[in-house]
């Protein structure tokens, strides 16, 4: 089987945003980068699928400057068999739409049966990106994955809905899901793996040559939301703060009376 | 302009999500038309026209004839806008109708700002505001942020679709969440673990502040994914929502999911390292500290 799993280089959430000279995306300076990670859990569920099956050519195919290659390699040393990076140090400009077009135009004729997306990117959240490449290849897709199983060319999945209820979906391959959180336990990758992963094929190409769709939206502007007053706010020594803590806790609730 | 809004419905049963799309094009100053795949025994309260598919032929979750249906009313409406909820039926639904119609898609709308729509992004740390550059486009509005300040009423007037159940996906029913162990939604006192924990060793620590408080231990998504505790303990969308007398999140920056599930509790102990966090919108207290030092000396001296 051929599969394809489309991963997003993403900075780390908890990193201090800043916004870019151009006022319409966050600045890349100064932020550590990381797979996205509904991402790990594609690759992981990609991988695992070709353990079970076992003859399966596994590709993983990230878009974005040269930088995403150091999360594509971990990707490779978790267990896919090559990289296809789509080379674009403009991504960040293009919509999610622009994006899938990129991704589909490239897996059209590769006769993939089964693709992986994450169900959203940590940094621009929109879950439009593996649905938009499953409707421009014509293909099945479930969505917000939970739980995973493949047999006799069909896939079964959970998705998880609101709530803590799940949805008992199925769908014949070629297909494309997309993987909630806590879908499975992404692996770590061994040192024997990731020595293994920088001999592993990573081809470029240019995001020009995949004739990308031009974008649907327009960013006006960016900026961090306007705090709505808040609470107080403490600072200072862990036991001054317990302190005031208590003190406050006493004041203003009635559970430690 | 003119909106159709597509309602969600589950198990028989209308979801709120109505209310707040009807809200939402109010706000808009849109004419509107609604559209509901479900029953006539659980019709939202709308005064406009509703198109209606009976769920138990067109199937309740069925993107492929969903999407149909939308399309054959869009092109009798002609909207300039569809808007579902982002729920896990919109942000499945409203990818396909985008990309049908040749749509600009715009997901999780949090704010209507001269025209334009405002989306969070990063973890809700930042904000952008954005338009579309199509003609037609399809939205999704975060859960909460179009709430109607009152009960909306109405009776629509309903006008009956025909479906026919075909697709490329089989659904197989829903599966209820799992019993839960903990019922979190009666405690009057909560702490909750977020990844701010760091390790789950940590974790030992928030059940100690817990116990010495006098309540129970929750957690946030990350932490029950990684499977540090079990899911009976999940505070947010997909796990409970809670509203105690006293909610202290120890490491949780306060993703939108969280936020939803823990924000009615009367007060909020926020401990976070970070004074900028999300969780500092709701909490009434944040105290910028690490929990690691903070926890073990707040339950020392409560313990006395």
């Amino acid at each position: 089987m051929k599969l394809l799993v489309c991963i997003k280089q993403v900075p780390d959430m908890e990193s201090k945003f800043k916004v870019n000279s151009e006022g319409l995306w966050y600045d890349s300076a100064d932020l550590a980068w990381r797979m996205n990670e509904y991402d790990e859990y594609a690759v992981e569920q990609a991988v695992q699928l070709k353990e079970q099956l076992g003859d399966c050519d596994l590709t993983v195919l990230c878009i974005g400057s040269e930088r995403v290659k150091e999360t594509m390699k971990k990707a490779l040393a978790m267990g896919c068999d090559r990289g296809v990076h789509i080379a674009d140090d403009d991504s960040h400009r293009k919509d999610p739409f622009a994006i899938a077009s990129l991704i589909a135009n490239f897996a059209k004729d590769k006769g993939f049966d089964l693709i992986f997306t994450g169900l959203q990117s940590q940094d621009r959240g929109s879950a439009q990106v593996g649905v938009m490449v499953a409707e421009l290849l014509g293909l099945p897709c479930l969505t917000t994955l939970v739980e995973f199983a493949f047999e006799n060319g069909t896939v079964h999945g959970k998705r998880e809905l609101e709530g803590g209820t799940k949805g008992k979906v199925s769908c014949a391959t070629p297909a494309l899901v997309t993987c909630q959180l806590g879908l499975n336990t992404p692996r770590y990758p061994t040192l024997p793996n990731i020595m293994k992963a920088k001999k592993k094929e990573l081809l470029s190409i240019p995001a020009a040559d995949l004739s990308p769709a031009d974008s649907r939206t327009q960013t006006l502007s960016m900026a961090p939301p306007e705090k709505k007053g808040g609470g107080l706010i403490l600072e200072g020594e862990p036991a001054e703060l317990a302190e005031q803590l208590l003190q406050i806790l006493k004041e203003k609730t009635t559970v430690l009376a | 302009m003119k909106v159709l809004l597509i309602a969600e419905s589950r198990d028989g049963k209308l979801l709120g999500s109505a209310a707040e799309l009807s809200h939402f094009a109010q706000t808009l100053n849109a004419d509107s038309a609604m559209l509901l795949v479900g029953s006539e025994s659980a019709l939202p309260a709308y005064g406009g026209t509703l198109y209606l598919a009976d769920a138990a032929l067109a199937g309740e979750f069925n993107p492929a004839v969903h999407k149909q249906l939308i399309l054959e009313v869009v092109a009798k409406e002609q909207p300039q806008l569809i808007v579902l909820p982002h729920s896990s039926y919109g942000w499945d639904l409203a990818p396909r109708l985008a990309v049908a119609l040749n749509a600009a898609q715009i997901s999780e709308v949090v704010e209507v700002k001269d025209g334009a729509l405002v989306v969070p992004t990063c973890n809700a740390k930042l904000r952008r505001t954005i338009k579309p550059t199509t003609e037609i486009s399809v939205v999704t509005l975060q859960a909460g942020a179009f709430t109607p300040s009152a009960e909306p009423s109405g009776t629509p007037n309903v006008v009956k679709l025909d479906a026919a159940p075909n697709g490329d996906i089989q659904f197989h029913g829903y599966e209820a969440a799992e019993a839960t162990a903990v019922d979190l939604s009666k405690a009057e006192i909560i702490v909750s673990a977020g990844r701010g924990i760091g390790k789950p060793e940590n974790l030992a620590m928030i059940e100690a502040l817990a116990k010495a408080l006098g309540g129970e231990f929750g957690a946030s998504r990350p932490v029950v994914d990684a499977e540090w505790t079990e899911h009976s303990r999940q505070v947010g969308t997909t796990g409970q929502t809670v509203s105690p007398k006293l909610y202290v999140a120890c490491g949780i920056s306060g993703a939108i999911q969280h936020l939803a599930g823990m924000k009615k509790s009367e007060f909020v102990l926020a401990i976070n390292t970070d004074k900028d966090a999300p969780i500092g919108e709701v909490a009434d207290v944040l105290a910028v500290a690490d929990l690691k030092q903070l926890v073990p000396i707040l339950t020392e001296k409560l313990s006395r």
